[in-house]
């Protein structure tokens, strides 16, 4: 179970931090899927990297934990390890560096860290290769740097794979509609289905309602002003989009 | 930022990562210190050269006494005591230089174990170690110790030898090229060079053969206050090709210590010669800079014939100050240079490198792919020139060089110079600066990479380029050294 209580945090800027979580607290069964909803500016990827351990992130309240471990207490690295995975919404552009051996690396240190057995070169390829085929992508993809030169489509479809191969316990998705069209929304939320699994947790965070119409949360929350502001089920994304942020914030202010 | 100041401890931390720090205890026959006539007299004797070697040897000496230090790059080093050292120093067991492997001192081997370099031709042969094939000339301070795989180069009618060993049995070879390329009064160092060279290797590729295996040279200098000064001379006769591998370690000391070498190449027509180096030396203390080698090298490379062909790559990882420009000089019509450069500065290292490409000849092209990586407080210059002299009609150049900065105290610096005397010449220069962002490394991160093997990956993802032109036994310790240069830095 994800258990987020009270999380308060800051940003560093180069005028000092600024408060921008005030105050958040989840929890999320394994197998469950919620959404955070909220207007921009309203501290949702801000939230991402807090839980996955950016720097210049600073907690100053609160805790996180995943099946009782503590999450802050972690690494980022450590965090991965653990099991948190984060789908970026720009995913980084790495030159010179292709997906297989970046793929190589990320595997075997989280394996490494969690005291299991690197796997050689050959089982890896193997794995790589039905990894992408289950998930429709082609396996030049793996002959290419890390994201130089990948549309849209295929840098979400990318983070896919990834969470595909690392296998977490909790993913957080940062606005992975962002930038995509319909055809391309589809298949990236056929492969997060797919990974849908009875002891996994996600948490999806969208400015739009239209991600969940092909990935069904059970919970919804709405975030504003660095606060979770209203909790509901599925209904509440479409009241959202009926509606707009707005209202509801104000019906709830 | 806290990522920088994370970044500035790790960077610390790697000072005591150089691996091949350590000092082998031997027992070593010294020239006395110091530099004069006579000490240029005794390393003569001591190779037992004949009567030309020593002229030119001491005319070299006459005229360096005379010339002043090159002073143009962008280096800051105290003056030179050139009296302060020692300029022959060979381990007591290596005797009259390499015999057979059976009798080379096991600790002179075991320090070559320790340095992973491979001596023992048997294991490599009866497949014990998987590794393909390469011949290696050990140098250890002034003398080659031993050179594994000579009668079965000899075979395909290569010779392949220490340099000292060439002078006194191929001098006919020695006489007409040593010096052809880079003539004695070339500059300082290398004018010092000529007067006290001590060892190196020497290659000759005879017509129309393709070198059967990868030759290389690994210089190791181990006793203290003492200079290494390697000469190498590589001929790829007719439509020959070689690939030779060069690398070089040196034990941890609080002391500066000088290698002034002298490269040279020289490809007849239709013939082609790889020469790649990874360059180790100990870079000096990362805080205040003591100790490390100061690397003098002057490489150059002579493409004599038509369609020959040269290419240069470098890997410097080491030294406390770097002097070196690998060039070529394109004289056959339809020849063509490349260099490929991943140069890596961290702590105080100083670093002024790049490459020269003189197009004299008809159609001639040349490529320069430069990396520099500066990290810590670290100075990084690539300095180029292309030179297109007016016989050398339809020359072409490609130059691009590129920067990474790790951290705010360092310094990156790109000096190309181009000269064009010729209409039908096209050149054409990139560069670009960079620096890892904290996006790509909190990428990695996420993904459970730590931050040292994240910024490994990162590097050698830039030095890429240069990197896949490394013989394939060598690239992946290449890429090891890279992440082992820099762990732990952050832009």
């Amino acid at each position: 179970m994800i258990e987020i209580k009270n999380l308060q945090a800051n940003v560093n800027t180069d005028e000092g931090p600024i408060e921008i979580l005030k105050g958040i607290s989840l929890s999320i069964q394994p197998g469950e899927v919620h959404a955070i909803m909220g207007p921009n500016g309203s501290g949702k990827s801000t939230l991402s990297y807090v839980l996955a351990g950016r720097e210049d992130y600073g907690v100053t309240g609160g805790s996180v934990s995943m099946n009782g471990e503590d999450l802050l207490a972690l690494e980022p690295e450590e965090r991965a390890a653990a099991g948190l995975f984060l789908a970026f919404q720009y995913p980084v552009e790495i030159p010179g560096v292709n997906m297989s051996t970046f793929l190589k690396t990320s595997i075997n240190s989280i394996r490494k860290q969690r005291g299991e057995d690197e796997l050689d070169a050959l089982s890896l390829l193997k794995l790589m290769k039905t990894k992408c085929k289950e998930l429709g992508i082609s396996d030049d993809m793996m002959k290419r740097a890390v994201n130089v030169g990948f549309s849209g489509g295929e840098k979400k479809r990318n983070e896919v794979l990834q969470m595909a191969l690392l296998e977490p316990k909790f993913c957080v998705l940062d606005e992975t509609d962002s930038g995509l069209d319909i055809d391309a929304l589809k298949i990236v939320a056929d492969g997060v289905n797919a990974l849908r699994d009875p002891k996994r947790s996600f948490l999806i965070i969208t400015h739009y309602q239209r991600l969940l119409d092909y990935i069904k949360p059970d919970v919804v929350h709405v975030l504003a002003g660095g606060k979770i502001v209203k909790t509901g089920g599925p209904e509440l994304a479409q009241e959202l989009e009926k509606q707009g942020y707005a209202e509801i914030i104000e019906a709830v202010a | 930022m806290a990522a920088t100041e994370e970044t500035i401890a790790k960077v610390k931390d790697m000072a005591g990562k150089y691996e091949a720090g350590f000092v082998t205890d031997i027992e070593s026959d010294k020239a006395p210190k110091g530099l004069s006539e006579d000490i240029v007299r005794f390393i003569s004797a001591k190779k037992k050269e004949p009567e030309w070697m020593l002229e030119r040897r001491l005319k070299a000496f006459a005229h360096w006494q005379r010339m002043k230090e090159p002073k143009w790059a962008k280096l800051e080093f105290p003056e030179i005591d050139y009296q302060d050292a020692y300029y022959y120093s060979a381990p007591k067991s290596a005797g009259d230089g390499p015999k057979s492997l059976d009798d080379v001192d096991p600790k002179l081997l075991e320090t070559y174990t320790k340095l992973g370099i491979p001596l023992r031709e048997q294991e490599i042969l009866a497949g014990v170690t998987n590794r393909t094939p390469v011949a290696v000339d050990a140098v250890f301070d002034s003398v080659s110790v031993a050179t594994t795989f000579k009668d079965e180069l000899k075979r395909h009618g290569v010779i392949f030898c220490s340099i000292s060993e060439a002078v006194r049995e191929h001098p006919e070879l020695v006489k007409k090229y040593m010096s052809s390329v880079v003539p004695y009064s070339d500059n300082k160092h290398a004018c010092l060079n000529n007067a006290v060279f001590t060892d190196g290797s020497f290659v000759y590729i005879p017509p129309g053969v393709r070198c059967p295996m990868e030759l290389s040279t690994y210089f190791r200098i181990n006793e203290l206050n003492t200079g290494q000064f390697e000469r190498t001379l590589i001929i790829a006769d007719k439509g020959s090709y070689v690939s030779y591998l060069e690398g070089c370690t040196a034990p941890m000391r609080d002391e500066r210590q000088l290698h002034a070498a002298v490269v040279e190449l020289i490809a007849l027509d239709d013939a082609e010669i790889k020469y790649s180096t990874v360059q180790n030396w100990y870079p000096g203390d990362i805080d205040t800079g003591a100790g490390g080698i100061y690397n003098f090298v002057t490489k150059r490379g002579l493409c004599e014939g038509r369609n020959s062909k040269i290419s240069w790559t470098q890997v410097e990882t080491g030294s406390a100050i770097t002097w070196k420009y690998p060039s070529c000089i394109l004289k056959g019509d339809n020849s063509s240079g490349e260099f490929y450069s991943v140069a890596i500065t961290n702590g105080r290292q100083q670093a002024d490198t790049g490459t020269k490409m003189i197009h004299l000849g008809k159609n001639t092209r040349s490529r320069i792919i430069s990396k520099g990586i500066s990290a810590g407080r670290s100075d990084n210059t690539y300095r180029g020139m292309v030179k297109i002299m007016p016989g050398a009609d339809g020359a072409r150049n490609f130059t691009a060089c590129d920067s990474l900065l790790i951290g705010d105290q360092c310094g990156a610096h790109t000096v190309p110079y181009i000269e064009s005397r010729n209409r039908t010449a096209k050149l054409e220069h990139e560069a670009t600066t960079s620096k890892i962002s904290e996006d790509q490394l909190f990428y990695c991160l996420q993904r459970g990479i730590g931050e040292e093997e994240a910024i490994a990956l990162i590097v050698n993802g830039f030095a890429r380029e240069v990197m896949q032109h490394l013989p394939m036994e060598f690239a992946v310790e290449a890429q090891k050294l890279v992440g082992i240069s820099l762990e732990g830095s952050v832009g």
